[in-house]
Parts: C-alpha cells; structure tokens; sequence
C-alpha cells in the first residue's frame, strides 16, 4: 500500500504543470479538474509499482495522457484531425521579415511576442490537432525531453520528431494569425517573390 | 524555401559554404534549442551562429519565442482542486486501510 504522505509530498508539486496541460488538451476547466484528480487517484493506486529513482514527473504526464486519451478522446464523434495545412519552417519569423536581406532591427521581431497575450497563445496553442497540440506542451510548455515525450505518448522517437515539426510550424502560423487579426502584425508582410 | 534563404553577404564566410551551414544550422534549430543535439554537433552550431547573425537572430527569436509559449501557457490551480484532490488521496487512502488485504 502506498504511503499518501509520501504520495503527497512528491506529486503534489507537479499538479500546477499537470492542470495546466489538463487545460489545453480538455479546453474546458470542469474536464481538466475531473483529469487532474482522475490522475492523481490512478497514481496513487499504481505508486507501489513506481520505481524509485525513475521521472515521476514523465510517469504522472504518461498517467494524464493515457487517462485524457480513453477518457475524452472516445466521447468525440469526430476522429482526430491528423493533418496539417503545410506552412514552411519558421512560418513566423518569416513573415515578421527576419532572414531576409533587409531586415529590420535585432529586437523588432521579438518585441511583437511582448504583444502576445497569455489568451493570444493559449487560443493558438488549443487551435493544434490534439496529437500535435500534446507534443507541443510537453516539449515547449513542459520541457520534456524527445524520449521522454516518446515514452509518455507511446510511439517512436521518429514520430515525436515529426509531430512537434509540424505542430509547431502549424502553432507559429496561428500565433500569426491571431497577431493578425489583432492588428499586430500586418496581413501583407509575405517573403518578397 | 531556397528563396528565402538570407544570402551570403551578411554572413562572414563566402561562396556556397555559408549558405550549406547555414542550412544546416536551420535544419537543427530546434534540436539544438530542445538539448537534442551531442556536444559535438552542438559546438559545431554554436561556432557557426558565433560567424552568422542571421542565424543567430533566428535562433534567438525561436527561443524567445518557446519562453513565450511556455510562460503564456501557465495556469494557477484552482484552491478547489487542490482540496478535491486532496480528498479524493484520503478517502482512496483510507479505503486502502479498510481492506488490509491490500491491492488485488
């Protein structure tokens, strides 16, 4: 039997990281509270089997995903959406002008992410196909490293590559076009033909 | 994509060269800010962006730009939750306690 205490004091900590992926996959704060403790309730049962020593945070993501993956993802109607629109690397570097021969100054294209706000990037990120959306937080969010995302998601290494490739070319065009739409960025600013 | 590609006067190096490593410092951009990349092939890119503004101001933008996603994203647990789970930790707990039996 597991020890709630000690539980506790490790698991705990890491509820702020978890409810805030819970958020983006469910997109819906009641769904995400019922997945954080959801969670917290399978790992607590399965806490003997941990081993010590091992990435308790990985292995609580792993729980998440897998509880989000049975739980939400069958109540859709819909199958998942696993295609992007194909947009180029850097999607929005490019359109702010950097890389090209007469670009503006150093910090002119970062100033426009200070614009940003948290609903900005939230929306964009919640705006990615799931699998693309859950390889974006653990890597960019979360800072999980390639073979861990591959082992809490349970596929190759290769398609973890791939997934975060394309989720997050697909992120920056969103972000641009949300900047965009707020009048931040310009609609026009294309690389010169 | 090749048009878009800055050209070789503003980086230090000349010919085809720049642009093949730029190339393929871009092509690793996110394994090198993601700590994918071995020393080796990590020194490799550092030594280029050290010669290559452009390069260098991609590679700054793009993980400013991981910052702002990450530190956008941020949520604040709920005090609600916390305390549901907590109680949701007891009572599993206290069933455990019940059934000295143990897992099944």
């Amino acid at each position: 039997m597991a020890d709630q205490q000690t539980f506790a004091d490790q698991a705990m900590p890491y509820m702020g990281s978890l409810y805030t992926a819970a958020l983006r996959m469910t997109r819906n704060p009641s769904d995400a509270e019922d997945l954080v403790q959801e969670t917290y309730l399978k790992a607590y049962r399965a806490f003997a089997g941990f081993q010590d020593g091992t990435n308790l945070k990985a292995w609580l993501y792993k729980i998440l995903t897998n509880t989000f993956i049975n739980t939400y993802r069958s109540r859709k109607r819909r199958p998942e959406q696993t295609e992007l629109d194909e947009v180029e690397d850097l999607y929005l570097y490019r359109r702010l002008g950097g890389l090209e021969a007469v670009a503006a100054s150093r910090s002119a294209e970062e100033e426009v992410l200070d614009h940003f706000t948290d609903g900005d990037v939230k929306a964009a990120v919640e705006s990615l196909p799931e699998q693309f959306r859950m390889a974006v937080l653990l890597a960019d969010v979360e800072g999980f490293s390639y073979k861990e995302i591959a082992s809490i998601l349970d596929v190759p290494i290769g398609t973890v590559m791939s997934r975060l490739h394309r989720g997050r070319k697909a992120l920056q065009k969103a972000l641009h076009d949300v900047g965009v739409s707020r009048g931040l960025l310009e609609r026009s600013v294309d690389a010169p033909a | 994509m090749d048009d878009n590609e800055h050209t070789d006067e503003r980086g230090p190096a000349s010919g085809g060269t720049a642009r093949a490593e730029c190339r393929e410092a871009l092509d690793v951009l996110y394994h090198y800010l993601d700590g994918e990349l071995d020393e080796q092939r990590r020194s490799t890119i550092r030594y280029h962006l050290e010669r290559c503004s452009p390069c260098l101001e991609a590679f700054d933008f793009e993980a400013e730009l991981k910052v702002v996603i990450a530190q956008r994203c941020r949520e604040s647990v709920p005090e609600s939750l916390r305390s549901r789970v907590a109680d949701a930790l007891a009572r599993a707990s206290e069933t455990e306690r019940q059934r000295p039996a143990g897992r099944s």
